[in-house]
């Protein structure tokens, strides 16, 4: 199973902190972000654009990337930590 | 506060800290340190024109914290500053309160005040955190970083 963590307004847009997903022992960003897509239509538009990055196992990844099963991957809405 | 070691000067957390501790903290690390610049960020009550009534921070545990570590270590070695601390709050954060700081510590000014800047800086580019803004007018996360 692969975990998938939203953070920000794509939590709320998910309606949901984070999903599983069984896409057997290897596949790719590419290939996952379809998949949150048909489960999540309201984030089809988001996952692939510029402004949402993808983290996998807490690393920076493109759509190409490898994900292997039990890993944790992360769709990252742009930051806003710090002040103004 | 006790001498800081590697983990202790990157931390995230709900509460609230001290400058003057953390500052007096980072002095005890060298006896070499003549400069230090500090950046605190607070919760201000206008932006954009909105009223903001407060503010609710969120991060990526595990990663949040290792890109402060990586901004840390990057700031020492680029910078040639002897050390720095960094620490944000996340949660509910009340307008006035502390929310970010970062603490650069030097031989010399330039340098300390060179680190510090680029460490907000970089902190707000690449950290995973996220801020929501209560307004009169509903709940809104901030997805720009000017």
């Amino acid at each position: 199973m692969i975990t998938v963590k939203y953070f920000a307004g794509l939590k709320t847009l998910a309606g949901s902190e984070e999903d599983r997903f069984d896409l057997g022992s290897e596949t790719t960003v590419r290939v996952l972000s379809e998949e949150i897509g048909k489960r999540h239509p309201e984030l089809k538009n988001l996952i692939g654009g510029k402004k949402v990055m993808v983290s996998v196992n807490h690393d920076m990844a493109s759509p190409d990337s490898t994900i292997k099963d039990g890993d944790e991957v992360a769709l990252l809405p742009p930051f806003s930590g710090g002040s103004m | 506060m006790d001498t800081l070691t590697a983990e202790s000067k990157v931390r995230i957390q709900k509460e609230d800290f001290s400058v003057t501790d953390e500052i007096e903290a980072l002095k005890k690390v060298s006896r070499n340190i003549g400069g230090i610049a500090v950046f605190l960020g607070t919760g201000r009550e206008l932006s954009k024109g909105k009223d903001i009534a407060k503010l609710h921070f969120e991060h990526y545990p595990v990663m949040a914290e290792r890109k402060l570590a990586e901004i840390r270590e990057q700031a020492i070695g680029d910078f040639k500053i002897i050390d720095m601390s960094i620490i944000h709050r996340v949660g509910v954060i009340d307008i006035g309160e502390n929310i970010v700081l970062i603490v650069a510590a030097g031989e010399h000014r330039k340098e300390a005040f060179a680190a510090c800047e680029w460490a907000i800086a970089e902190l707000k580019r690449t950290t995973p955190i996220w801020k929501r803004e209560t307004t009169s007018q509903g709940e809104v996360w901030v997805t720009d970083t000017p």
